[in-house]
């Protein structure tokens, strides 16, 4: 057992190091750091998707045959260390690490020509329809229904907290084909939705973080006999829960360690920053940095057992029950960080600015890099909430983990 | 001992409950917030009406002599509303500053127009740079033959755009950082050289960045001893933090009984999830930790009168169990609604805001569990 990169790893290293520098824009950065929901603007996202997509970067957990770069767990985890220490924007993951692994896995190879390229070079976005109003934790009693008119389902319902529909071309949806199966989850189709069609409305959801026009995470879709053809639909008819039941553990199975301790790195700076009102910064009062090596030591931990996890995966597969370890763990860790910087920049917490993207020519109430902070922390509510919430993580660990 | 409340505090809490009933529902309060002014003038007249401007203040001039429990009572229904009009920052930090300190000609003078309503006062007290230390001051005051001359930036005046005056802390000799040398000033908001950059916080309130350049004050606008108002200044935020925590029991209550409310609702897996028992215990957590606040700041609002000592330890522990209170509430409130938890459609986000922004007012946790302990050696 050891940790130590061997030579080629470090030159690996350093090329991954050169291109993120090179390609990695000002706007981008910009942005990363003014950020309230984790993301930074359609364009932002896609100018750098399309960065990594150019030199084979994009999809590093994609087998090779479908375009992935075929690295070892060491090179993976090598890639998300130096993203993370640069700071590279949050990739869009519903084409990327969600709907592609079911595309493989369960599509025809038509679906697959269709849709994999260009998910691979950034030319279509895609959302998750997943929950629904009456639907979240128990997600299998959606009710979302498609009829079966021959070739096509005509679709009626309402998905909800769907993430970035209004900039989404194409959304991967649950959808009730059978009524009156005897389990609920026996009667759902998976079923891919062109969002043109017509009958389809995005309404936005507004969080407690106070997005910019457009800006907005989530919002409410709504299905008004939308047509969808049935060569749309991945795998068999009313089989579609065993393919959500995968994508969830791929949804679920990110590493989280890598940019947790960026942002410990960003709490550090701020503390520097800051004043303790003492004469000194407030990095250097003793109770304040104790919190913060706290997080860091638990973000140790959480970066080893990523390690662990990850280093038994051959490429495309999923670590299945135990990705709920690192949802768990690391959604708490991302909280706690946004709380610590709420705690790091005191009363400059409370001004708000909604569009925290525009550079103003008014400067700021406080320092610049407080705006998006409070807001932050608002909005890291979700991460214990969404891709299946800590106490559905924790009943479903209880139960294939522990066998309880 | 006795926890029960007077008569005439039940009937200015019936009276505060009535006006957050009739005026002050979730869509209403959301209304008020997003309007351009930000805050109802209207309300503040009905305030003045209604008697509750002049609760706190001596008889003497015009008040109803009351103690810190009717300020209590009054906060903790404003913050099940959560009210945004300037009662903290004109009645109670306003208002203290004059009781305490203002010359008797100066309290004659403006205790009668807060009382009336034509006086709303915000306190500037904070700093870019002083973090919660209220000592720490870089604005100055220059004495300047019958009045003094004043210069800085103080920080997030709360209310800040919707007042006719400000107090101001300065510096009127010593370091940045000394105990002496701080003074106490009333500065109307339309004295030349002072402009205010106004904006609104994220909990649906607003404040101001206050810029003195070159101000020009009447000595006899001084409230308290000059060079030795930080005594006086320490005691006025003290009692903002007995305030601030009765509006904080508010804010926990409602954020309790939606919590539960909405469990009883919200059904998934055929089962109001309510009847899931990790979900219990969280609430049961919650209601202690509410229970835990409302006896602190019972404790705080007997206390907040006694020797300066006593009051100082009372302020800070009630401060302490407020903000860890608070957050514990706040987090699972949202956690237990799920994702209409984090929208802006349901109250319950809202006050989660009120409720995390409590705890970086007048210092948060680490601040006054440092202070505590220092008391305690
Ligand atoms: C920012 C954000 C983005 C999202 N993006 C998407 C998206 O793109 N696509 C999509 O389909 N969905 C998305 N979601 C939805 C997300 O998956 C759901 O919010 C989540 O599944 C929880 O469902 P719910 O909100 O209905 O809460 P509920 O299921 O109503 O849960 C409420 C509370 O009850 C608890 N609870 C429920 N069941 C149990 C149980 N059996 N035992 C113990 N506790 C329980 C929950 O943990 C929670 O605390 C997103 C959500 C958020 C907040």
């Amino acid at each position: 057992m050891d940790l130590a990169f061997k030579d080629d790893d470090l030159a690996f290293q350093k090329e991954v190091r050169d291109y993120i520098g090179a390609h990695l824009d000002d706007e981008m950065k910009r942005l990363g750091a003014q950020s309230k929901n984790g993301y930074i603007d359609k364009d932002g996202i896609v100018r750098w998707h399309k960065a990594l997509a150019a030199k084979g970067w994009v999809a590093p957990h994609w087998p090779k045959e479908y375009g992935g770069p075929g690295w070892t767990p060491a090179q993976k985890y090598i890639f998300d260390l130096e993203c993370a220490r640069a700071g590279t924007p949050t990739l869009s993951p519903m084409g990327l690490r969600m709907v592609a692994p079911v595309i493989m896995a369960f599509g025809t190879d038509e679906q697959k020509q269709k849709h994999l390229p260009p998910i691979l070079s950034g030319d279509t976005w895609w959302c998750q329809g997943y929950s629904e109003p009456g639907s979240g934790s128990d997600l299998a009693s959606l009710q979302m229904r498609a009829e079966d008119k021959g070739d096509h389902y005509l679709c009626n319902g309402t998905k909800i907290w769907t993430t970035h529909a209004q900039w989404a071309d194409w959304m991967f949806c649950l959808v009730r084909t059978d009524p009156d199966a005897p389990k609920k989850q026996e009667g759902i189709s998976f079923i891919l939705i062109d969002m043109k069609t017509p009958g389809i409305e995005v309404k936005p959801i507004i969080t407690l973080d106070g997005p910019a026009d457009d800006q907005q995470e989530i919002n409410e879709v709504f299905f008004d006999d939308v047509k969808v053809p049935k060569e749309n639909r991945i795998g068999e008819e009313n089989k579609g829960w065993t393919y959500a039941k995968y994508l969830l553990e791929f949804e679920r199975g990110n590493t989280y360690a890598p940019s947790i301790k960026r942002g410990i790195r960003k709490l550090r700076q701020i503390a520097s920053a800051e004043q303790d009102g003492q004469g000194g910064a407030l990095i250097g009062d003793p109770d304040f940095r104790a919190k913060i090596d706290d997080l860091e030591i638990q973000a140790t931990a959480l970066e080893f057992t990523e390690l662990r996890i990850f280093a038994e995966l051959a490429g495309g597969q999923n670590p299945g029950a135990k990705s709920s370890i690192l949802k768990t763990r690391g959604s708490e860790m991302q909280q706690r960080l946004s709380e610590l910087l709420v705690e790091a920049i005191g009363t400059y917490g409370q001004p708000f600015v909604q569009d925290t993207f525009v550079k103003s020519n008014e400067p700021r109430p406080g320092p610049d890099y407080a705006a998006p902070i409070a807001p932050a922390y608002f909005n890291y509510r979700k991460t214990s909430i969404y891709a299946g919430s800590n106490e559905i993580q924790r009943n479903i660990m209880a139960k294939l983990v522990l066998g309880l | 001992m006795d926890f029960a409340f007077t008569e005439e505090q039940t009937l200015l809490r019936n009276m505060v409950q009535r006006f957050v009933q009739d005026n002050y529902d979730f869509e209403s309060r959301q209304k008020i917030v997003d309007s351009d002014e930000g805050w109802k003038k209207e309300f503040w007249a009905q305030f003045a009406e209604l008697g509750l401007l002049a609760a706190p203040f001596a008889e003497d001039f015009g008040g109803l002599g009351g103690s810190a429990i009717d300020t209590m009572v009054v906060m903790e229904e404003l913050g099940k509303g959560m009210v945004v009009e300037p009662y903290l920052p004109t009645v109670v930090l306003g208002g203290g500053f004059l009781k305490h300190g203002g010359s008797d000609a100066l309290k004659g003078e403006v205790i009668p127009q807060i009382i009336e309503g034509a006086a709303v006062i915000a306190a500037a007290y904070a700093e870019p740079q002083g973090r919660y230390n209220l000592a720490d001051l870089t604005t100055t005051a220059k004495k300047d033959g019958g009045a003094y001359v004043l210069n800085g930036h103080k920080a997030v005046v709360l209310g800040g755009p919707w007042v006719d005056k400000f107090v101001v802390t300065a510096r009127t000799s010593g370091g940045q950082r000394d105990e002496g040398g701080v003074s106490v000033f009333l500065v109307d908001k339309g004295a030349d050289g002072l402009t205010t950059r106004d904006y609104p916080t994220v909990d649906g309130f607003r404040a101001s960045e206050v810029l003195l350049d070159n101000v020009k004050v009447d000595e006899a606008n001084v409230i308290g001893e000059v060079d030795g108002g930080l005594p006086l200044v320490e005691r006025v935020i003290d009692e903002g933090i007995a305030a601030i925590s009765a509006e904080a029991i508010g804010v926990m209550k409602m954020l309790v009984d939606d919590t539960i409310e909405y469990s009883r609702n919200r059904k998934q897996f055929g089962v109001p999830i309510g009847s899931f028992q990790v979900l219990q215990h969280r609430m049961v957590d919650m209601y202690l930790n509410y229970e835990q606040s409302v006896s602190m700041t019972y404790m705080v609002n007997i206390k907040v009168d006694e020797e300066e000592a006593e009051r100082k330890k009372a302020a800070s522990a009630a401060k302490v169990q407020i903000g860890k209170a608070g957050r514990f509430i706040g987090q699972d409130a949202v956690q237990v609604h799920g994702g209409m938890g984090i929208t802006e459609e349901l109250r319950v986000g809202h006050y989660f805001k009120r409720m995390t922004m409590i705890d970086t007012q007048f210092g948060n946790i680490d601040h006054h569990m440092k202070r505590y302990a220092a008391l305690s050696d």
